[in-house]
């Protein structure tokens, strides 16, 4: 099966590139791990949202509410269990850890399913009404969070055992970034093997690229879309919640803060593919990181830049979707 | 008489604010193939996607197998055992030739004798079995949309213009096919602009106009009847062969 590797490469290439730049070795891979943990961060909020723009064209705006809910709520359980976070038994650790991030994906994906059927369903086909209803459930999810959590930002400690950084001569790795990349390419081949060799899969694939035919075949693709939706609502709450532990503080508008660059990591992927995502948010950790360290004046501005010279090479995007 | 497989009565459809259909009248009888002629713009791909359900009929009834189907969903009328060929194909160029198939046989695996069936006549599907779809030829493609609509049997098939575009050894093997499957298992409903092949093909016939049936009955009469072809079609004595 042919390939196309070139926007994959450019990931390596990008690293390269950025070596003598940054000059220091060991800087050089500190940062490339922190790019590398950022952007598998945004892949996995990202991902469900690439895939359900895919299936039925749904412009959802309100996916950041999916992220913050996902941070607070993990946010919630670690305070609670904070005896726990703060032992220095790594399973104390993993035992806090793990319900915060299974609770965080649970209650994401209850209220993703909430939102699609109370705010998505009847915009269904219209772009326009799609933005404004979803951006008014983001508004509206923002506001409830400070409601229920209050307006102050959450300080969180990460557990003992994801603190400090593994020391590999001049070398420092971030143990919990480390973590963010694990369970980023977990979430990555979890995604990329259901979407490879799984009739579910399969169905998700042609759904993305017609969706007419894919009914026209017998299957209900609404429902696989509220499947789609709900799963992508529970990863967003997966990866609110690491993004949350990342920064170490949690506030109601750290759903609309990532969002930006959820949304130019799906564009630059190729609205629909997930392997462009992830490629993309690669190119955009990266590129966050090197610039950062590089010329922090226009850190700010890199993602940007970096979407605008990806368009004018592919303007679909790098792994653009076969649309009918 | 026996009541047919297919029924339209009345059936108007809009898209947007253009009135497509004006009440589309006719029938489709079980078994044999039923061909679906007009003039571009007549409104026969319109009639199928309707039959279909991928667009709404506004009024009128809609009978298959004695049951109305004109409020069912797509996937609801695919179930009951209708399958379609749209005139864009609309394969999944993503998919490779092996999962389209997989995907078009919802009962399990496609069936291994049914698949020999298939790549017999349309060999090049065997050939590229693991390849993309999208990197088909467009005859290739053609023959893979058919191939998903038989790849499990169906009561009623609707195809859209099989022929176009399509080499004459391919349009050769395309004829055999709808041939053994107009004989066995399934009725066709075709869609089609190239008479020679309608003519070849077709038991009956339904001409549409102006987004209406505006003639029925055999093939064999309607193949000799060149003033109603030049009526209707439009056709030159040249393109009756």
């Amino acid at each position: 099966m042919k390939r196309d590797w070139i926007p994959l490469l450019l990931i390596p290439l990008l690293g390269v590139a950025a070596f003598p730049l940054v000059g220091s070795p060991a800087s050089w891979v500190t940062l490339t791990v922190a790019g590398l943990a950022m952007g598998l961060m945004i892949f996995v909020m990202a991902s469900g949202l690439t895939l359900t723009f895919g299936l039925m064209d749904v412009l959802n705006f309100g996916h950041g509410a999916f992220i913050a809910v996902g941070a607070f709520v993990a946010a919630t359980v670690m305070l609670a269990l904070g005896a726990w976070m703060q032992a220095d038994s790594i399973w104390l650790n993993l035992a806090a850890f793990l319900p915060a991030i299974l609770a965080a994906m649970v209650v994401s994906g209850a209220l993703g399913l909430v939102f699609e059927r109370v705010i998505v369903q009847p915009v269904y086909g219209q772009h326009l009404k799609q933005i404004l209803v979803t951006t008014g459930g983001l508004i509206v999810a923002e506001q409830l969070l400070k409601l229920v959590w209050g307006p102050d930002q959450i300080t969180l400690a990460r557990p003992t055992a994801l603190r400090g950084a593994f020391l590999i001569g001049d070398i420092a790795i971030e143990k919990y970034r480390l973590l963010a990349v694990v369970i980023g390419l977990l979430v990555f081949a979890a995604l990329a093997l259901t979407l490879s060799r799984t009739r579910i899969g399969l169905l998700i694939r042609a759904g993305v690229e017609n969706g007419e035919m894919v009914e026209a075949l017998g299957y209900r693709i609404r429902r696989l879309f509220v499947g789609v939706f709900v799963v992508g609502s529970a990863l967003a709450g997966l990866g609110g919640a690491m993004w949350g532990l990342y920064q170490e503080t949690v506030t109601a508008g750290i759903g609309a803060q990532v969002i930006v660059l959820v949304f130019i990591v799906i564009i630059i992927g190729g609205l629909g593919s997930v392997g462009g995502c992830f490629v993309g948010a690669l190119l955009v950790g990266l590129t966050a990181n090197y610039i950062g360290f590089l010329a922090p004046k226009v850190a700010l501005g890199s993602n940007i830049l970096l979407m605008a010279l990806i368009l004018l090479w592919r303007p679909q995007g790098l792994y653009p979707v076969a649309k009918r | 008489m026996a009541e047919p497989l297919l029924s339209l009565r009345g059936v108007k459809t809009s898209i947007g604010r253009y009135h497509i259909l004006h009440g589309v009248e006719f029938d489709v009888a079980e078994g044999g193939l039923t061909m679906l002629l007009g003039r571009n713009g007549a409104g026969k791909t319109t009639t199928l996607r309707t039959i279909m359900g991928l667009w709404r009929a506004a009024e009128g009834e809609i009978r298959f197998a004695g049951r109305d189907i004109a409020k069912l969903s797509t996937p609801d009328i695919a179930r009951l055992g209708i399958a379609y060929v749209p005139e864009s194909m609309a394969i999944f160029a993503d998919l490779t030739v092996q999962e389209n198939l997989i995907l078009a046989a919802r009962a399990g695996p496609p069936d291994q004798k049914r698949l020999d069936w298939i790549f017999a006549r349309f060999e090049a599907l065997k050939r590229f079995w693991h390849l993309p779809a999208g990197h088909l030829s467009g005859g290739q493609k053609q023959m893979l949309a058919v191939a998903r609509a038989i790849v499990e049997p169906r009561r009623l098939l609707l195809i859209d213009e099989p022929t176009k575009g399509l080499a004459p050894a391919i349009i050769a093997n395309m004829i055999a096919a709808f041939r053994e499957l107009k004989d066995g298992e399934s009725t066709l409903l075709v869609v089609e602009q190239n008479f020679a092949f309608a003519r070849q093909l077709g038991d009956t016939v339904a001409v549409m106009d102006d987004g209406k049936v505006a003639h029925t009955g055999t093939m064999a009469a309607f193949g000799a009847d060149a003033g109603l072809q030049q009526h209707l079609l439009g056709l030159g004595m040249g393109e009756h062969q």
